[in-house]
C-alpha cells in the first residue's frame, strides 16, 4: 500500500515537471502551489459530472429504466450547488490575488534594467549605461525590476520560469520583477502579437553567479553557450526563431561610457529644459527636479476640466510630463512649457526619468 | 393539434417555388435556412484556415507557410469564425427557424426587417471576405492597436465589415426582444418559456446594448486608419490600452452571445431526451440572465496584463468570479435533469454529453484565468487558445450540432441516419479532444499563441494537435455527408419524431407556411413530461 502511494507520488511529481516550467524563482513556487490546487479542484468537479454523467447514462437508459421520474427541482440541493461554489471561488480568488500583490511589490532596493521592445528585439538599456540587446543579464538572488516601453506596436514580455509576464505598451511604462534562484539561461518570449515576426521575437535572462556578475559588470565576456541551459528547455541554446533577425550580442552587451543620469543631465542642457527646471531645488518657472521623484504632488488634470488631484511623480508622470506637459501641471506652476512628443526618444526619455531619479 | 397538414401537403418549402422566391422571402424560417447555408460556407473556410495554421504548426522551423501568410490564416480563421459563424450561428440560423415556432407564432414581429438583416449580413460578410483577394489582413481578429494601425493590409476593409455585421447583429437581437414580448401564443407565460427562447431572449439583449460598442470601436479605429485622428495610436496621441477597453467591452459580452444560446438548446435537448421536467426551470432561466448580466462588468480581465491598474485587476479577477456560478447552477441542472430519467441515446442528446463534457473543461479552466496571478503566466499562451475553443468549439458548435440534428427532422420532415450521425458524433468528440487538450499543456510550459515557429520542445504536443484537428476535420465531412443524405434519401420523420412537447413540434413537419393551421393554445410548462407525454417519441 505505502510502495503503491509512494509510486503515485512520484508518477504525480512527474506529472508535474512534465507540465509546467522549472520554478526558478520563490513567486514561481507560489504560483505553482495555486495553479495545482486549482488543478486538483477542477479534477474533483470535472470526475464528479462527468462520472455523474457516465453513472446516469448506465443506470437510466430508456433501455433500463423505462419509467422516468417527474422531479422539478430541489430547492435544498440547488442551495448547495450554488452557495458551495461561490465559496471556493472566492477562496480561489484571494488565494490568488495574494500572489498577485507579491508579484506586483516587489522590494524596493531591486536593480533597475530598461528594457525597450521594438519589432522584432529586445534592448536592455542598464543604469550606468550598457546596452545588451536579446541577453539580459542578471544576477543571482537579487531582485531585478524591469522597467518597459516599446518603440513601435505592443509586445510582451514573458518569462516562464519566472512565472512573470507584462505586456510592453508604447507611449507608457509597465513593469516586472523578479529574483532569479537558478544561475544559467531562461527563455523569454514576446506575448502580444507584433507582425511578422513576432515568434522570433526572442530574448534570455541570462542569470550569473557573483563572481560571473562581477566579472560582466567589469567587463568582461561571458560565454553565454557555456553556462546552464534552461531547465525547461534544455536542449535549447539560441535565441531566435525565424529569418533575418539579429542574433545576440555574443560579446554580452556593449559597455556604457556613459550612465543614464549623465546622459539624461547632458540632455536637459542640450534640450533647454534647465532655463525652467533647477538641479538644487529652486524655484524657477517649473519645478525643481531635486528631491521631486517619488514624491506625491498636486496637480491640476487638464483632462478632467483643471481638477485638483493628487499624484505620484514615477517614471509614468514624467514620461507624460516631457511628452504632454499639458496634461497635469503641478500646481503654483504656469502651464507654459511646450509638449516634446516626438523630440525625444524612447532612450533619451528614460535618460533623463534615471537623472531626475538620481537627485535626491 | 391539426395534423392534416403532412409532409405531401403545402409546407414552407413547396409554398412558392424559384430562387427569387427564397431570395425576397420574409418566412422567417426560410431565412433561417438562408443563414444557415451561407454560416456553413463560411465555417468550411474558418476551418481551411484552421487546418493550415494546425499544418504549420506540425513541426517547427516549417516552411509550409511563410510568418505573414501564417499570421493572415490565424487572423481570417479567428474573424471568419467569430464575427461570421459563432456569433451568428444559433441565434440567426437555427433561432430563426425555431423562435417563432416555440411562441406559436406566424412569424417575427418585424419580417421586414429580418430579411434586412440577412442582407446586412451578407453584405458586411463579403466586404470583409473581399480582402482575401486585395491584399489580405493580418491583425488578428482582435485588431490590436497600434498594430492594426500600421499594417499595410487591408485591415480597414475588415473592419468595415464586422462593423456592418454588427448592425445585423442589433436588428435580429430586437427583433426578437419585440417577438418574444408581443407575439406570444394564448397561455404561453413567461413561465412557460421554453429556455432556449430564455436564452435567446438573453442574448438578445447582449446583442443590442453591446453591439453598439463595437461598432464605435471599429469606426474609430477606421478613421484613424484612414485620416489620421489620434485616439489608439500613441503617436497621434491615443492610448492603445483604451482600445482594448472598448474592444472587450464588447467582445466580453460576445462570448456570451456565443454561449448563451448553446446552452438554451442543451436547456431543451436534456429534457426531452430524459423525459423528465428540466430540473430546476427557474434557477436555469434566471442563471441566463445573471450570466448576461455579469457579461458587462468583466471585460478587464482580458487585460490583467495590458498595464491596466492593479485596483482594475482587483475588481475584474472578483467580478469574474461571479460568472462561475450561475454557469455550475446550469450543469448541476442539467445533470439533475438526467437523473432517474429515461435517458435516449440518440444524437442529439449525445451530443449534449459532449456538450457536458467539454464545457465543463471549459468552463473549469476558466478559473484558471480569472485568477488574476495564475492569468499572469498563462494568459497569451496556448492555454487561452485551448480554453476559449473547449467553450466556443466545444460549447457553442456540439450544441449547435445538437440543435441541427434534434431540428434537422423540423427544417426537413426527414430523418437523417442515426448510426453515421452517432460515428461523427464521437470523431468530432475525439478529434476535439485530441486537438484541444494538448494545448492546456503547452500553454502551462509557455508556448504563445500566434506563434508562426515554436522551440523544438514543444513538437510532440503540437503533433498531437494536428493530428486531432484532422480527426476533427473528418467529423464534420461525417455529419456534412449524413445530414446532406438524410435531407435526400432520409425516412419522413413525422411531425414529432422525438415526442417533444415545445410548440415547434406541434405541427406539421416541415411546417406549413404559416407554421400553425390554428392557434395554438398553451396549458403547461414546456418539460411537463409524465405519464403518456413521457413515453412518446420514436425509440420508447
Amino acid at each position: 500500500m505505502t510502495k503503491l502511494l509512494l509510486c503515485l507520488l512520484s508518477l504525480n511529481q512527474s506529472a508535474h515537471a512534465a507540465t509546467v516550467p522549472v520554478a526558478a524563482t520563490d513567486l514561481a513556487q507560489s504560483w505553482d502551489s495555486i495553479y495545482w490546487f486549482l488543478v486538483y479542484l477542477s479534477l474533483f468537479f470535472f470526475v464528479g459530472i462527468v462520472g455523474a454523467m457516465i453513472w446516469f447514462v448506465v443506470k437510466y437508459r430508456s433501455s433500463v429504466n423505462k419509467k422516468p421520474k417527474y422531479i422539478h427541482g430541489h430547492t435544498g440541493l440547488e442551495i448547495i450547488w450554488t452557495v458551495i461554489p461561490t465559496i471556493l471561488l472566492f477562496i480561489c480568488f484571494g488565494w490568488g490575488w495574494s500572489v498577485y500583490r507579491d508579484m506586483v511589490h516587489g522590494p524596493a532596493n531591486a536593480m533597475e534594467v530598461r528594457v525597450i521592445g521594438k519589432q522584432w528585439l529586445w534592448q536592455f538599456v542598464y543604469k550606468n549605461g550598457t546596452t545588451a540587446v536579446n541577453d539580459l543579464f542578471v544576477p543571482v538572488n537579487r531582485p531585478v525590476k524591469l522597467i518597459m516601453s516599446s518603440e513601435d506596436v505592443l509586445h510582451g514580455f514573458f518569462i516562464p520560469n519566472f512565472r512573470v509576464k507584462s505586456d510592453v505598451v508604447p507611449g507608457m511604462y509597465t513593469y516586472v520583477w523578479f529574483e532569479a534562484k537558478v544561475p544559467g539561461i531562461h527563455q523569454v518570449f514576446c506575448t502580444e502579437y507584433c507582425g511578422t515576426s513576432h515568434s522570433g521575437m526572442l530574448a534570455r535572462v541570462v542569470v550569473l553567479t557573483d563572481d560571473q556578475w562581477k566579472d560582466w559588470l567589469g567587463g568582461k565576456k561571458i560565454d553565454v553557450d557555456s553556462l546552464p541551459a534552461d531547465p525547461t528547455f534544455p536542449g535549447y541554446r539560441a535565441n531566435r526563431l525565424g529569418e533575418g533577425l539579429p542574433e545576440a550580442n555574443s560579446a554580452g552587451a556593449v559597455p556604457g561610457q556613459v550612465s543614464l543620469a549623465d546622459k539624461g543631465k547632458a540632455l536637459v542642457s542640450a534640450k533647454g529644459c534647465i532655463a525652467c527646471h533647477s538641479s538644487d531645488g529652486a524655484k524657477l518657472v517649473g519645478p525643481s527636479y531635486k528631491g521631486i521623484y517619488g514624491t506625491d504632488v498636486k496637480v491640476a488634470d487638464n483632462a478632467n476640466g483643471g481638477k485638483m488631484v493628487t499624484v505620484k511623480v514615477d517614471d509614468n508622470y514624467i514620461r507624460e510630463s516631457i511628452e504632454n506637459p499639458q496634461a497635469k501641471v503641478v500646481e503654483g506652476y504656469p502651464p507654459s512649457m511646450p509638449p516634446y512628443k516626438g523630440l525625444v526618444n524612447e532612450e533619451e526619455i528614460a535618460s533623463i526619468i534615471e537623472y531626475i531619479k538620481s537627485l535626491k | 393539434m391539426s395534423h392534416a397538414n403532412s409532409a405531401h401537403g403545402d409546407n414552407y418549402i413547396n409554398h412558392s417555388r424559384g430562387l427569387k422566391s427564397w431570395l425576397i422571402t420574409l418566412d422567417h424560417k426560410r431565412i433561417g435556412i438562408m443563414y444557415l447555408g451561407v454560416i456553413m460556407v463560411m465555417f468550411l473556410l474558418g476551418g481551411i484556415f484552421a487546418l493550415g495554421v494546425r499544418l504549420q504548426l506540425f513541426s517547427p522551423d516549417s516552411h509550409f507557410l511563410t510568418p505573414d501568410k501564417y499570421n493572415q490564416f490565424f487572423t481570417y480563421h479567428g474573424a471568419i469564425m467569430v464575427f461570421m459563424v459563432v456569433i451568428p450561428l444559433i441565434p440567426a440560423a437555427i433561432g430563426n427557424f425555431i423562435l417563432p415556432m416555440q411562441l406559436g407564432a406566424k412569424d417575427v414581429a418585424f419580417p421586414r426587417w429580418n430579411l434586412v438583416s440577412y442582407y446586412v449580413y451578407l453584405f458586411g460578410l463579403t466586404v470583409a471576405a473581399s480582402t482575401l483577394f486585395i491584399n489580405k489582413v493580418d491583425t488578428g481578429w482582435t485588431f490590436y492597436a497600434p498594430y492594426s494601425i500600421r499594417t499595410g493590409t487591408s485591415a480597414t476593409l475588415v473592419l468595415l465589415g464586422a462593423f456592418i455585421m454588427g448592425f445585423s447583429s442589433i436588428l435580429t437581437g430586437l427583433n426578437f426582444i419585440v417577438t418574444i414580448h408581443k407575439l406570444r401564443a394564448p397561455g404561453l407565460t413567461w413561465d412557460r418559456l421554453p429556455l432556449f427562447l430564455w436564452a435567446l431572449y438573453a442574448t438578445s439583449i447582449v446583442q443590442v446594448l453591446a453591439t453598439p460598442v463595437l461598432a464605435i470601436t471599429l469606426l474609430l479605429l477606421i478613421l484613424e486608419r484612414t485620416v489620421g485622428i489620434g485616439i489608439f495610436d500613441p503617436k497621434l496621441g491615443g492610448d492603445p490600452v483604451l482600445f482594448q477597453h472598448f474592444f472587450w467591452f464588447y467582445s466580453h459580452p460576445a462570448v456570451y452571445i456565443m454561449v448563451l444560446p448553446a446552452m438554451g438548446v442543451i436547456s431543451d435537448i436534456i429534457p426531452t431526451f430524459s423525459r423528465k421536467p428540466i430540473f430546476g426551470y427557474k434557477a436555469i432561466a434566471a442563471a441566463t440572465f445573471g450570466i448576461a448580466l455579469v457579461a458587462f462588468v468583466v471585460w478587464g480581465h482580458h487585460m490583467f496584463v495590458s498595464g491596466q491598474s492593479e485596483f482594475a485587476n482587483f475588481v475584474f479577477s472578483f467580478l469574474t468570479m461571479l460568472v462561475a456560478v450561475p454557469t455550475g447552477v446550469k450543469v448541476f441542472s442539467w445533470l439533475a435533469t438526467m437523473y432517474k430519467g429515461s435517458l435516449r441515446m440518440d444524437a442529439p442528446m449525445l451530443y449534449a454529453f459532449g456538450f457536458l463534457f467539454v464545457f465543463t473543461i471549459g468552463g473549469l479552466t476558466g478559473v484558471f484565468l480569472a485568477v488574476v496571478s495564475v492569468d499572469v503566466h498563462l494568459t497569451a499562451t496556448y492555454f487561452v487558445v485551448a480554453h476559449f475553443h473547449y467553450v466556443m468549439v466545444g460549447g457553442t458548435l456540439l450544441a449547435f450540432l445538437a440543435g441541427l440534428h434534434y431540428w434537422f427532422p423540423k427544417f426537413c420532415g426527414k430523418m437523417y441516419s442515426e448510426t453515421p450521425a452517432k460515428v461523427a458524433a464521437w470523431m468530432i468528440m475525439i478529434g476535439f479532444n485530441v486537438t484541444f487538450f494538448p494545448q492546456f499543456i503547452l500553454g502551462v510550459l509557455g508556448m504563445p499563441r500566434r506563434y508562426a515557429n515554436y522551440l523544438p520542445q514543444f513538437t510532440a504536443l503540437n503533433r498531437v494537435s494536428t493530428v486531432g484537428s484532422w480527426l476533427l476535420g473528418a467529423g464534420f465531412l461525417v455529419v456534412a455527408w449524413t445530414l446532406v443524405r438524410g435531407l435526400k434519401s432520409g425516412k419522413p420523420s413525422g411531425p414529432n419524431p422525438w415526442g417533444a412537447l415545445t410548440l415547434e413540434w406541434q405541427t406539421a413537419s416541415p411546417p406549413p407556411h404559416e407554421n400553425f393551421l390554428t392557434e395554438p393554445v398553451v396549458t403547461e410548462g414546456p418539460y411537463e413530461y409524465r405519464g403518456e407525454k413521457a413515453l412518446m417519441g420514436m425509440n420508447a
